[in-house]
């Protein structure tokens, strides 16, 4: 590239006239800085933290005043919808770290044929939205789902478990699973083969070099995944508004006190509380792993 | 290298989680096209659910590609020049701004949607219209493509670049957009994949902020979930397949490209 040339002799005989020419050439001023954030800057602050603030205090100003957000702690319904939204993102996420622990370790290790296809399969949800989400789960499990068709024609009785805390779950994985196993298999790649090699040579069991070597090697990688996994989980809304579970998650549980009830106050609250605890968890995790780039995809929540 | 028991109990694992993933896919496009599904595919197939629900649903299918090509627009408006900012000027300001712009994507869709409708619902031209919508998804999105995009500005050497551009005489607003953003390019087509993907599948936001008048795709869909006839709703799942696996595809080509930018971004997923 001629640009290079030039660059490598502007370089070696920095001349005076140039440098007199093109003052502080490569450092745009503050003015042309100011310009190019200008768009940002009012997107962000007009449509978020504005609105943000606005309903924050907006929670004040009702009934309760400002012991609306404490509410998710003395309400019963609220705060059984906040243990079982928790409990159910813990377990989903869980459930994907392990699977994908096992299963991105082994695409990132072996070569065959189909493996691209296998990977490709499995990030194929990363933006589908939670209501079809749903819907996959009702093709599953639904009533006119594969599984109640099998199971109909291995024992003659249809397992249906679409719309409840089973179907919730499944859905839950099923969103889940292409964004965790992408971070899995990212730092899988960066794992030292050496060591492994090291602990083997010096008689270190399959067990012994998964728990010693492999396991601490991924845990940053499987952190924070996992830390996105669970945010994510904790705010989504589409998949169990689709399923029409009985289990209130607290998403759900938001929409209804809002659209249902006209109860503002209480479900800004609720879905300041979610906010404060999703963000938090993805904050905790990146100073926790450093220079965490993680951004979650939430589209198929 | 000698495939042992263990090799065959993993690839077993990784074939059941991708059948868990194809298999409602599978079924869904199938059902689509059935005549009739509570009898199977012995009915025979069929394409009026999708003429169905091209008569019903046209009008979001429209309105969730023209939202999506919106909030490309507006995203690369704010977004590129931002990125470079970001890259260009580190520091404690641009990091507590970086924080602060992908808050939207940390906070649940549910309460940035509950916000906006607390204070912009009031303003009745904009809020139902399609610009509503729009607002939900760009805040959303913007984060994805400053980071596609920075990830690439700070792998390139911009310094140099526009020190060489510089002292040949081109001024600011020439080397940002013949020298910057066209070494930016694989950073920018991988952020403007993403944000599109997102826009058409947004459900979270847009279903709080969504009028009877602007419904999009993913909205019309839960509608179609809940009241219509399994066949509808399954065409309709299968026209919103046709729609964003070449996207999706696209981006897992992009990220498999082995370039180092592209990947980065792989990764963020």
């Amino acid at each position: 590239m001629s640009m290079d040339l030039d660059l490598k002799e502007g370089r070696s005989r920095p001349s005076l006239l140039s440098s007199f020419l093109t003052p502080r050439a490569a450092a745009a001023s503050p003015a042309i800085l100011t310009v190019l954030l200008i768009p940002g800057l009012v997107i962000v602050a007009a449509f978020f933290l504005i609105p943000l603030a606005r309903v924050a205090v907006e929670v004040g100003n009702g009934p309760e005043g400002w012991g609306t957000y404490l509410l998710i702690l003395t309400n019963a319904r609220y705060l059984e919808s906040l243990i079982q939204t928790l409990a159910m993102s813990a377990g989903v996420t869980m459930m994907a770290l392990v699977l994908c622990a096992v299963v991105g370790l082994f695409l990132v290790r072996n070569r065959f044929a189909g493996r691209s296809i296998l990977i490709g399969t499995l990030t194929l949800p990363l933006s589908f939205p939670g209501t079809v989400v749903g819907f996959m789960v009702i093709m599953l499990a639904g009533r006119q789902g594969v599984i109640g068709g099998l199971t109909d024609a291995a024992f003659g009785s249809k397992l249906v478990f679409a719309y409840d805390i089973a179907g919730l779950f499944i859905g839950y994985l099923y969103f889940s699973i292409p964004r965790v196993i992408l971070a899995v298999m990212a730092s899988a790649e960066k794992l030292d083969l050496q060591l492994e090699e090291a602990a083997r040579s010096l008689g270190a069991s399959r067990f012994r070099v998964i728990c010693d070597v492999i396991l601490p090697g991924l845990m940053p990688g499987l952190i924070s995944s996992g830390a996105i996994c669970f945010a994510t989980a904790m705010g989504a809304f589409g998949t169990a508004f689709t399923l029409a579970t009985d289990i209130d998650v607290l998403p759900m549980v938001i929409y209804t006190e809002f659209t249902r009830n006209a109860n503002i106050p209480v479900a800004a609250a609720l879905s300041i509380v979610l906010g404060l605890i999703t963000w938090a968890c993805l904050a905790a995790v990146r100073s926790f792993t450093g220079e965490g780039k993680s951004l979650p995809v939430r589209g198929g929540a | 290298m000698r495939r042992t028991g263990v090799f065959y109990a993993q690839l077993g694992l990784t074939i059941l989680l991708c059948l868990f993933i194809v298999v409602p896919i599978v079924m869904s496009a199938l059902a689509g096209v059935t005549v009739n599904v509570f009898q199977g595919l012995s009915s025979g197939l069929t394409l009026r659910w999708i003429f169905e629900v091209w008569d019903l649903y046209a009008s979001s299918i429209f309105l969730s590609l023209w939202l999506a090509i919106a909030c490309l627009f507006v995203t690369l408006i704010a977004g590129v020049p931002l990125a470079y900012v970001l890259v260009r000027k580190p520091g404690r300001a641009t990091r507590l701004f970086e924080e602060l712009l992908t808050l939207p994507v940390a906070i649940p869709g549910l309460a940035l949607a509950l916000a906006l409708l607390i204070t912009y619902g009031g303003v009745s031209g904009y809020r139902s219209s399609w610009l509503f919508i729009l607002t939900g998804h760009v805040l959303f999105t913007l984060p994805f493509m400053v980071r596609s995009v920075a990830a690439v500005m700070s792998a390139m050497d911009m310094k140099t670049l526009e020190e060489g551009a510089a002292s040949l005489g081109a001024g600011f607003w020439r080397r940002f957009f013949t020298v910057i953003v066209p070494n930016a390019k694989p950073g920018i087509l991988a952020g403007a994949l993403m944000v599109v993907t997102l826009s058409v599948g947004e459900f979270n936001l847009t279903w709080m902020l969504h009028t009877p008048l602007t419904k999009t795709l993913p909205v019309g869909l839960a509608d179609a979930y809940a009241s219509m006839r399994l066949e509808i709703g399954s065409a309709y799942t299968l026209i919103f397949f046709v729609l964003i696996m070449p996207l999706l595809i696209a981006m897992q080509i992009l990220a498999n490209r082995g370039s180092k930018p592209a990947r980065a971004t792989a990764e963020d997923k």
